[in-house]
């Protein structure tokens, strides 16, 4: 442990979590190596390949470039911490339909930043689909299915708005 | 992959962080969103021995409206630009900008004055603020100063800021309603730094007629006066313009800034 480690206390997927962490830790590697949720996955560690995104107060972030310390008093939530939200739900579900995946290492990312266009971005087409997920990267290039997945999901959510 | 072991503090107020940030013993760095020095820290470009997070301090994330300007606190994140919750003075420049700037979860996180302290010459808000002709107000123990883009950005990587100081605040001033601006990035993804970058700002009521051509692996060449509108953006001509930087001398790289900054042109001539 550093000399420098530093006490802090956050939400980790609705439970309160304390811990002494060296400033030096990431998020990603405090979400994995501490508190076991290895669903964040971490492919780049330094914020080119979208696999570690997480949610920081409800907003995707890069756990990969995010400090561990820099989150004291945050609501971090995983993937893991979707099991039971009506989106993830839904994209879980389109995912598997449409083959949105083939090793699953970006899964995790993938599904963070599609639920935040699934939110956000009601409106988005095709094109806007794919832009604002251009900062997630599959290497399998499976994107066809990704983005038909999340069309999928939109598509249903706005004909049940409707 | 993993950062240096460095110690971290994370001030209340700015006077607590130019205190920590003049510190003489250690070398010492502000971080805000993290999103450029993050990565520098786990490649270990950058290997500080503390890190002063000043996120925290409540004044820096302020926007407010001064007479005819829009103040904008250092750590105010991309996100909320892109979002639009204030007055925007720019006629549309800063939410279509920060819309752009790499990916929303980058945006969440990275904010506007860590932006230009970095002084990356691709970055969105570097060129854009030269542009409009923005002021940086820079905090140190000794106070405050206001410094205007065109003397901040010095080089690659490179600005006016002197040790223990830090940008406190963005001053950009509004816009007329006949001002007319365009902005068109090269990037070969949507996201990534910009190879090329031409952004163009008319405001007759306010007789500026100014093109910057920026990413050109130098600070933003400001380009003053109408020779390059109305089909004046040749190659040739910005040849000239970009005498000096690497870019002049590439024909490829001539080629791209020239289609960035017609394009950013062909915008406000529309």
């Amino acid at each position: 442990m550093s000399a420098h480690a530093k006490t802090i206390s956050l939400t980790v997927n609705g439970t309160r979590v304390e811990a002494s962490v060296p400033p030096r830790q990431h998020l990603g590697d405090f979400l994995r190596e501490r508190e076991l949720l290895t669903g964040t996955h971490l492919g780049c560690e330094h914020g080119v390949c979208g696999a570690c995104t997480i949610l920081i107060d409800g907003e995707p972030a890069r756990s990969c470039i995010t400090f561990a310390v820099a989150c004291d008093g945050r609501s971090v939530t995983t993937v893991e911490g979707l099991d039971d939200d009506p989106v993830a739900a839904e994209l879980r579900e389109a995912f598997s339909t449409e083959h949105g995946l083939q090793c699953g290492f970006c899964t995790p990312g993938m599904l963070v930043a599609a639920r935040d266009v699934v939110l956000r971005r009601p409106d988005a087409d095709n094109p806007a689909i794919r832009t604002a997920m251009s900062g997630n990267l599959c290497r399998c290039t499976g994107y066809v299915g990704i983005v038909n997945a999340i069309r999928r999901v939109i598509d249903a959510r706005n004909t049940n708005a409707g | 992959m993993k950062a240096v072991d460095f110690d971290y503090a994370q001030p209340a107020t700015l006077d607590a962080a130019l205190e920590l940030l003049s510190r003489e013993d250690v070398m010492v760095r502000p971080v805000a969103g993290s999103q450029s020095l993050g990565p520098m820290l786990n490649l270990r470009l950058a290997q500080p021995e503390l890190l002063v997070d000043i996120t925290r301090i409540a004044e820096l994330r302020t926007i407010r409206r001064e007479g005819d300007r829009l103040v904008i606190g250092a750590c105010v994140t991309h996100a909320r630009l892109e979002d639009g919750d204030y007055p925007d003075v720019t006629r549309g420049v800063l939410p279509s900008v920060a819309a752009v700037i790499a990916y929303r979860a980058v945006r969440n996180r990275g904010t506007i004055g860590g932006s230009l302290a970095h002084a990356d010459p691709a970055a969105d808000w570097v060129n854009v603020l030269t542009a409009l002709g923005a002021d940086v107000v820079i905090a140190g123990t000794g106070g405050r100063r206001s410094v205007p883009m065109t003397d901040f950005i010095l080089g690659v990587f490179e600005t006016a800021l002197q040790p223990g100081e830090i940008v406190a605040e963005i001053h950009v001033p509004a816009l007329s309603d006949r001002a007319r601006w365009g902005y068109y990035k090269v990037c070969r993804k949507t996201g990534e730094f910009s190879h090329a970058t031409g952004a163009v700002l008319i405001d007759p009521a306010r007789g500026v007629q100014r093109c910057v051509a920026g990413a050109t692996s130098g600070k933003p060449v400001v380009i003053d006066g109408p020779a390059l509108f109305a089909g004046g953006c040749t190659e040739a001509a910005m040849a000239a313009h970009l005498a000096g930087s690497p870019a002049a001398d590439d024909p490829i790289a001539l080629r791209t800034h020239t289609v960035a900054l017609k394009r950013a042109i062909a915008q406000v001539m529309s």
